[in-house]
């Protein structure tokens, strides 16, 4: 990956490339027009918006009964359970599954879970060959980069870029910039790796308790291929993907799919409860299912912050955020871009790691306005932002708290709030900063590469209030 | 790894707030719509995401498939060995070749992938909200009739629509069994995946025709 190795490295990166920014642009303004659409009553989006918080709120706050609720479902259904506290655990878990059966290549669907255990890195170092069979993971598997967006991986590349990546690792193909094309192409070249794939891997996005069901929603076939043809399937998802009923499913989906990209419905729902059964004449033998924690249980244990785990990764924050359209997901340096990864990935990786993602952030409150389950996203970030400051005494559980508090910048805000608390002392230091004004420094360092000089007035509001006649009262 | 499972367990267990966890399921307000607006909405919803609706009655479909089909070039049709599977065994023109699902997948993976032009399916109903189709697969119609051949031929009877996904997931107590795989289609495979751009047929079908009965 050709990017920065600082935050600001990848936004300097980020922000030089005017094509990428250019192809930010006209798809994030097209998936809003079309999630618009999609709610053209906002009474309705309201209550349907209830709803979808209710649902994930109660399965957050029965969360481990749930749990327990759905290894013993899935279990009685023949669909083995696994669970993994780390991407480690994870990995060994499924590279051992793959061993057992001998499985040499592995076809996967989409699954943001598994680029966060680095999945197709792991199982390449123990020989197995990994091929994404989604169109745009498969763009970018090609290209060997890490998805720009959640929903939407390869959102960043154009179709130029795209046939000049076919064209070179497949010369046998003719070169071609029609999309319908193309994805002929692709169609072609995944078919024979479906056909002879070993193991099927796939995320999920709704684990129902009530009837140990994982449910797929997918537009292309590639989840459902992954899930069907090979003799072993294995799923695997956050702790946190559970709901309780299968009536919950309904409303969640309507929600994903209409938030996501702005469709009414995906063309596939996938709904799968069991491996094959006997007489049936397709379907894996086995599924397995890999639970994952990777820091979940810890940010449910922290009340103030356990909402991020409401989310149903629609990704409507990140269409929605004006950082997000300058930026592109690859400047966030996570897995998870956009306001989600501002806030999920400090939760998770730590703030002493990742917690300058905080910063860009401009609190707009767009993201909220239009997240389905109703996240507090800016004030979740607000949160991370006075942790990562945090003094010693008042550490939380979180990792990395008070990890980006400067000496300097607390004794400054020390001062400031000494002055603001005292009229008299405030009266003086106002009447300095107006009087001595030409003395402000010409050049303000950092600050002011992209800003104008600030300069106070020649008089404090206070005095010119008093003169138009303003009484203290 | 069972230490993974308790370790996870008892990290949630300290937060959560109560062991009864306690359902929320609420009946939909529908519509009220007839079945005719029923047949209306769906055909709407499915034509806008390049679906092919036809409305036939009963016993018209398979002189649909025998002029169709060849009309467009397919030869290779693939039925299961249920009811639908019998009539067009017996009532197919001389120049459709059938093919029947009879075998497991491993035995005839090849052809079902590189020879198969157009699959003939039933459904169990259909959602006018969403445009879609119910499927559950059952071992006379397998999983793979739905995924790989290029085009997707399904009965839907019109007495199965239904108004919304929920209502049919309540009505008919869904929760109650869940078959192995139950699906939900909506028009044929697509992605915006290069630029955006919508393209068809990315892996699944490339064409689904409906024929709505009765």
């Amino acid at each position: 990956m050709k990017q920065g190795n600082t935050l600001s490295d990848r936004i300097n990166n980020s922000l030089g490339k005017a094509q990428n920014r250019q192809n930010f642009r006209s798809a994030m303004s097209g998936l809003m027009e079309k999630r618009a659409a999609q709610f053209p009553d906002d009474e309705k989006l309201a209550k349907l918006r209830d709803r979808g918080r209710e649902i994930r709120a109660n399965s957050l706050r029965n969360l481990p009964y749930l749990l327990i609720e759905l290894e013993k479902t899935l279990t009685e259904n023949g669909i083995q359970v696994h669970w993994a506290n780390n991407s480690f655990e994870a990995n060994q878990i499924i590279v051992c599954l793959l061993q057992q059966n001998d499985a040499k290549s592995v076809v996967k669907g989409k699954s943001m879970v598994s680029e966060e255990i680095e999945l197709n890195s792991f199982l390449e170092g123990h020989g197995i060959s990994v091929l994404e069979s989604d169109l745009g993971e498969f763009i970018i598997q090609l290209a060997d980069e890490t998805p720009s967006h959640i929903i939407m991986p390869a959102i960043h590349k154009t179709k130029k870029e795209i046939a000049e990546l076919l064209h070179e690792h497949f010369p046998e193909l003719p070169y071609t910039e029609d999309v319908d094309q193309l994805t002929q192409s692709a169609r072609k070249i995944l078919r024979n790796k479906f056909n002879q794939a070993d193991a099927g891997i796939s995320g999920v996005n709704f684990a129902v308790a009530e009837t140990g069901t994982l449910c797929l929603v997918e537009n292309e076939g590639n989840g459902g291929m992954s899930s069907t043809v090979p003799p072993l399937h294995i799923a695997i998802t956050g702790i946190e993907k559970v709901v309780e009923k299968l009536a919950d499913v309904p409303p969640l989906l309507n929600l994903l799919t209409k938030s996501a990209t702005g469709q009414t419905i995906t063309t596939y729902f996938n709904m799968i409860s069991r491996p094959r059964q006997p007489g049936e004449k397709d379907g894996p033998e086995a599924v397995h299912l890999v639970l994952l924690d990777n820091g979940r249980s810890k940010i449910y244990g922290n009340s103030s912050l356990q909402e991020i785990l409401h989310c149903i990764r629609c990704g409507s924050c990140i269409n929605h955020c004006p950082v997000y359209v300058q930026l592109g997901g690859h400047a966030y340096g996570t897995v998870y871009p956009g306001p989600i990864g501002c806030a999920l990935e400090p939760m998770r990786l730590g703030i002493n790691k990742v917690g300058g993602l905080t910063s860009l952030c401009t609190l707009c409150g767009a993201c909220e306005q239009v997240c389905p389950v109703q996240i507090p996203l800016p004030k979740l970030i607000n949160r991370l932002r006075a942790e990562s400051v945090l003094r010693r005494a008042d550490y939380t559980s979180l990792i990395g708290a008070g990890s980006m508090r400067k000496p300097l910048e607390s004794w400054g805000w020390r001062i400031w709030k000494w002055i603001y608390r005292n009229p008299a002392i405030y009266r003086v230091f106002s009447l300095i900063v107006t009087r001595t004004r030409e003395l402000i420094p010409a050049r303000m360092g950092r600050w002011a590469r992209y800003r104008f000089n600030p300069k106070p007035a020649r008089r404090t509001m206070h005095e010119l209030a008093r003169e138009a006649g303003f009484d203290n009262e | 790894m069972s230490r993974a499972r308790e370790q996870i367990l008892s990290a949630l267990q300290q937060y959560s707030e109560n062991g009864g966890y306690r359902g929320i399921v609420k009946t939909p307000k529908e519509e009220g719509l007839s079945k005719e607006d029923r047949v209306a909405r769906i055909t709407q919803m499915m034509e806008a995401v390049h679906g092919e609706v036809h409305r036939l009655l009963d016993r018209e479909w398979m002189k649909w498939i025998n002029t169709e089909l060849p009309k467009r070039g397919y030869k290779h049709i693939l039925v299961g060995s249920g009811d639908i599977g019998k009539i067009v065994n017996v009532e197919a023109m001389d120049s459709l070749q059938i093919h029947s699902y009879t075998a497991e997948i491993e035995e005839w993976k090849d052809q079902l992938f590189n020879q198969v032009d157009v699959s003939i399916t039933s459904t169990r109903g259909g959602i006018a909200s969403t445009g879609s189709l119910v499927i559950w697969p059952t071992s006379a119609e397998p999983r793979l009739m739905y995924f790989v051949p290029p085009v997707h031929v399904a009965l839907l009877n019109a007495e199965d629509i239904f108004e919304s996904f929920e209502q049919m997931v309540i009505e008919q107590k869904w929760s109650k069994e869940m078959p192995t795989n139950s699906l939900l289609v909506s028009g044929p495979s697509k992605t915006a995946d290069i630029q955006q751009v919508l393209a068809y047929g990315v892996h699944g079908p490339k064409q689904l025709v409906v024929l709505i009965l009765g």
